[in-house]
């Protein structure tokens, strides 16, 4: 009985993985149909349109699953180190013989069929983390380990870079999220994590908005901190009433980025105060900590904004909004978010309907079934729509994590953390690029963007943990 | 690794938190109307219908002006395929180079957006294009019209249209770029009645432009509303008969019907075939008449403006008579030391100073309305006397602008007091000074069509209506503040004075009229001849015909051209008569007229 649960895999697939990542596929290609659809071609199924071969895709990533799944578990992490070489050699070489596509050099071309190495190199480079990272000796308390951590995530970041996809090398960024699960410094972790989100989104979003999300995140890791006690309650409750006060004012202030400031800086003033009085009451040093912090960083986003738009010359300025994707230029990369943003907008609560786009159907929106392909959901389902895919999505990062949670083989559990920081990542900034909220870098949204190489990457990607997950019993500590 | 399980939490924490701010800032942008705003402008296309412009009958109903079809053809370069080039430069007329620097003009303006390749084709050419249009692909064909400007004749009072210029646009709304407007003659001046309304209809597009259906199902289309057709109050025959005999001169004619005060016929020399202004050619023809000897583009008849020279005299009796100032069989000598006459018996009434065109006799007359010994000092006499004389002047229609119908009318001038204040300084001129304005010099100004008007107003012994140019308005006769009756404040009995001088200037021996006579017809007239600063004397002759219920009220300059007996009054005549009778009795007189050429030397 024990001995037959073991072995039926299908018994110990996560269903509800499978299933989520069925349902995020299903309507991937129904938005693809519709960002592509015109009247002239009647046919779902036409192969000559990018709705009928994503179709093949899907059919291919079906057998691409099972392949994994029949694959014996040990594999991955035996061969995670040659598997990794060989990615940063694909990379090597797809920079020597590669096509180039909207600058980035990023393509092998073969016939008509097109490969992007760079998606593939995800895989090999999160399962050589979880190699290295469940090896016996490994700690973060030893100093070396944090320059081989660096070197393994620096070596297909700079080839990636020298092929001129800034967006996908940002990627491996997101491993912070694994080092942070497994020991790294939690001080090193917040200041790194904190500075680069806050600079980066200083520059993007509204400095007001930023403030609250800040304000908001220091009074939780202070929860987190102390722990649940009465003091860190009400400042909890408090954090939370007062940013919904905020958020309403702000919208329902006429001219919204300048009063609004003034709203997010009353809020956190109060909030600040609050925390002092509940630091004198309860004496806990992690109130101060958090004083400190939230000041610190509100200082931070507002010093970043202020330099920005008062020291800096303005074509400084505008470098480092093209480095952002955040120009301003209607033509330019600027036009994208705005018409993305227009097209989202203009979509309501409900949406439009399916096929009823007029934004995303007249191609106002560039790249509207690969990186804008969310426009398409935004304008024809609605904020309905947006909502159901975020839970989805949400739901499916959580569930990796409280999976890979349950692993008892540390390569599993590192592995799965990768598996859930990647899509976190792609899906943030995807997300938040078509609505204005992050830098403009082409990467595509999981399961949605139209394209082969990145509907299989992500497969591949997380049915190597369904897998690792599904043995998770043969596997002893 | 158990110590740090914990750490799932913060990591769950902002994945959850990073969602929600995305889905906040969705939610915010449902909110923002400017968004939904550029949405609609971003997909919806608004195609402007154009109406079709009024059609112009003249008052038999002969058809002046129409539409005829032309076409434009229009290229979409991403639709271009490769086409026989040779044939199409065949087809249209064009050199290979041109045809290409034209397809390179489209695509630098878009890809994707129908540009114009070539304006108003004419319906030939199209005939023989169209067959073979399929093998052009990219090229499309899109109906407009075109006007057709029929007999070559009245130029000036029909005009032109044109693209509507940037300072219209800039003060009509309804106006956009690329409209046509009338630019001159009626075809400006009826222009809110010719145009129509546009219509609009809004099309979905996609981002390169190209329509992809129809919005809300045309719930916000408007049609456009044909514009409204006209009939002017030009007689063709005579206008063309005019036109004929001022050929090879230079000058104007006006002829108005009195009791309507609809304009007959407006000539203006030298003028032009109005089809010269349609379509491609405009703009070279514009610019070659633009710089033409005479300048015929000037619609004489209404712009410019000349010394009414003796006409004047008739309106000088008036008013003197009005104010008590003569009676009506007072008698001047004919004192040639004060300004020079020709050899008649002495006037010794009104109509006789009128018959004899005697000079001193008005001297002497316009004396008597300026010093009128109101005042002691004798300049401040001359300026009340002069204000008095000017007030009363004017209302025969001089020194104002009639709203006839075409632009470019000019007022005139009737010197006043501030007039002379400004050029001699205040009390430091008196009738000495300005005399020769009695015998319609000096710094009094007529247009021709003010000139016709004020033998109307004798014609009609006390009124006007305001000349126009408009008769009907879709088949009803207009009756628009254009035409308002406007009475003068001068009584019959002086009118009927003067009336019977002017019947002794045509019809009595001594009279300066008599090449004006119509056999069976009493023709009341009064000649002029003008000095002119430029060269030769003006000639001029204003009349009407019959005396008794006059059916004409005409008004001939010809420039440079002498006596105004000898030149602008046998046109004057001829042209009555044709109006009259239809038909010339004077064969002779006629061919003298119309083999003349009197062309001035100076080429202003």
């Amino acid at each position: 009985m024990q001995q037959g649960r073991r072995n039926n895999i299908l018994l110990n697939i996560d269903w509800v993985i499978v299933i989520i990542y069925l349902v995020l596929v299903f309507m991937g290609w129904i938005n693809i149909y519709s960002a592509v659809y015109d009247d002239t071609h009647q046919s779902i199924l036409d192969i000559s349109c990018q709705y009928g071969k994503q179709l093949i895709w899907i059919g291919a990533a079906v057998v691409v699953i099972i392949f994994i799944l029949l694959i014996d578990s040990k594999f991955y992490s035996t061969f995670a180190h040659v598997m990794y070489g060989l990615g940063c050699l694909l990379l090597l070489s797809v920079l020597l013989f590669g096509k180039e596509v909207n600058g980035a050099k990023s393509w092998f071309e073969i016939g008509t069929f097109r490969m992007q190495p760079v998606e593939f190199v995800k895989i090999t480079v999160c399962l050589a983390l979880a190699r290295l990272m469940s090896s016996e000796d490994f700690s973060f308390k030893k100093i070396k380990y944090y320059f081989i951590v660096g070197a393994i995530l620096a070596v297909p970041m700079v080839l990636i870079l020298l092929q001129n996809d800034t967006g996908s090398a940002l990627v491996f960024c997101t491993f912070i999220f694994v080092m942070f699960r497994e020991g790294m410094n939690k001080v090193l972790f917040i200041s790194a994590f904190a500075l680069i989100f806050l600079f980066i989104m200083a520059l993007v979003v509204d400095i007001s908005l930023l403030m609250l999300i800040v304000g908001l995140l220091c009074v939780v890791g202070l929860v987190f901190v102390c722990g649940r006690n009465k003091y860190s309650r009400i400042v909890l409750y408090s954090a939370i009433v007062l940013s919904v006060v905020a958020v309403l004012l702000c919208s329902f202030l006429p001219e919204f980025s300048e009063k609004s400031v003034l709203v997010a800086m009353i809020g956190y003033g109060v909030l600040s105060l609050l925390m002092l009085i509940m630091y004198f009451a309860s004496k806990q040093k992690a109130m101060l900590l958090a004083i400190v912090l939230m000041i610190g960083m509100g200082g931070f986003v507002y010093s970043v904004d202020y330099i920005f738009n008062n020291v800096l010359q303005a074509h400084q300025q505008s470098r480092i909004m093209d480095l952002l994707g955040k120009n301003e230029d209607v033509l330019g990369t600027g036009y994208n978010v705005h018409q993305s943003k227009i097209a989202i907008g203009s979509g309501g609560f409900w949406g439009k309907g399916f096929l009823h786009g007029t934004q995303t159907k007249y191609k106002f929106v560039p790249e509207q079934s690969t990186d804008f392909i969310f426009c398409t959901i935004g304008e024809e389902w609605g904020l309905a729509g947006i909502t159901v895919i975020l839970i989805l999505f949400g739901a499916l990062i959580i569930r990796i994590i409280s999976r890979a949670e349950r692993q008892r083989s540390t390569f599993s559990r590192i592995y799965g953390y990768g598996v859930a920081s990647i899509l976190f990542f792609h899906v943030a900034i995807n997300i938040g690029m078509t609505i204005g909220l992050a830098p403009v870098v082409g990467i595509p949204l999981p399961f949605f963007s139209y394209g082969g190489s990145s509907l299989w990457a992500f497969t591949i990607l997380l049915f190597i943990f369904v897998r690792l997950d599904a043995d998770r019993l043969q596997v002893f500590r | 690794m158990i110590e740090f399980k914990i750490r799932k939490y913060p990591i769950i924490i902002i994945v959850v938190i990073v969602l929600v701010a995305i889905w906040v800032k969705a939610l915010l942008l449902m909110f923002d109307d400017s968004l939904k705003h550029s949405a609609e402008n971003n997909s919806r296309r608004r195609v402007v219908q154009y109406p079709s412009r009024g059609i112009i009958y003249d008052r038999e109903g002969n058809i002046l002006v129409c539409n005829e079809a032309a076409y434009d053809l229009l290229l979409v370069p991403h639709q271009l395929h490769e086409f026989d080039t040779a044939m199409l430069c065949a087809d249209l007329g064009m050199t290979k180079d041109d045809v290409e620097s034209r397809i390179l003009k489209a695509k630098k303006y878009s890809m994707y957006r129908p540009s114009v390749f070539m304006k108003q084709i004419d319906s030939k050419v199209y005939a023989q294009m169209q067959e073979h249009l399929y093998r052009y692909p990219g090229f499309y064909v899109q109906n407009r019209t075109l006007r057709k400007y029929n007999g070559g004749i009245a130029a000036h009072v029909i005009g032109d249209i044109g693209e509507v210029s940037e300072a219209q646009i800039e003060a009509d709304p309804y106006y956009q770029s690329g409209d046509y407007v009338g630019k001159s003659g009626v075809e400006r001046g009826y222009e809110n009645i010719l145009r129509g309304e546009k219509g609009v209809s809004f099309y979905l597009v996609n981002v390169k432009g190209v329509v992809q259906g129809s919005y809300e199902d045309g719930k916000y289309d408007t049609v456009a509303i044909q514009g409204n057709d006209i009939m002017l109050s030009i007689s063709s025959e005579l206008q063309a008969y005019g036109e004929k005999l001022m050929a090879n001169k230079v000058g104007a004619v006006v002829a108005i019907e009195p009791s309507s005060g609809e304009v007959l016929a407006m000539i203006s020399m030298p003028t032009y075939d109005p089809q010269l202004m349609v379509g491609r050619v405009r703009g070279k023809n514009y610019d070659s008449l633009l710089h033409a000897p005479y300048k015929p583009l000037i619609n004489r008849a209404v712009s410019s403006t000349y010394p009414p020279g003796s006409t004047f005299k008739v309106a000088q009796a008036l008013v003197a008579l009005q104010e008590g100032l003569i009676t009506p069989n007072q008698s001047f000598p004919c004192d040639k030391s004060k300004v020079g006459c020709h050899n008649h018996p002495t006037p010794t009434s009104v109509s006789m100073g009128i018959q004899m065109s005697c000079n001193p006799y008005f001297y002497f007359v316009f004396r008597r309305l300026v010093q009128r010994g109101i005042d002691k000092n004798l300049y401040k006499d001359a300026a009340i006397g002069l204000g008095l004389w000017k007030e009363k002047i004017e209302t025969l229609g001089f020194n104002h602008a009639f709203n006839v119908g075409v632009p470019g009318v000019n007022k005139g001038q009737i010197p006043g007091p501030e007039y002379y204040n400004k050029i001699y300084g205040e009390n430091r001129w008196a009738f000495s000074t300005i005399y020769s304005v009695s015998i319609g010099q000096g710094e009094v100004l007529v247009s021709p069509l003010q000139m016709a008007n004020y033998a109307a107003i004798l014609a009609n012994r006390g009124y006007y209506i305001t000349p126009h140019l408009l008769k009907q308005i879709n088949g009803k006769d207009y009756e628009g503040e254009m035409a308002q009756r406007v009475e003068t404040p001068f009584d019959r009995k002086y009118f009927d004075i003067c009336v019977e001088g002017m019947d002794w200037v045509v019809n009595k021996p001594g009279g300066t009229g008599h090449n004006a006579q119509i056999p069976g017809i009493v023709v009341c007239g009064k000649t002029g001849t003008a000095q002119n600063p430029h060269g030769k004397d003006n000639s001029v002759f204003m009349a009407f015909a019959p005396k008794d219920d006059p059916k004409i009220a005409i008004a001939v300059y010809v420039e440079n051209a002498g006596f105004g007996g000898t030149w602008a009054a046998p046109i004057a005549k001829l042209m009555m008569e044709k109006y009259i009778k239809g038909e010339i009795s004077d064969k002779n007189m006629e061919q003298r007229i119309l083999t003349t050429s009197i062309l001035p030397n100076a080429t202003r």
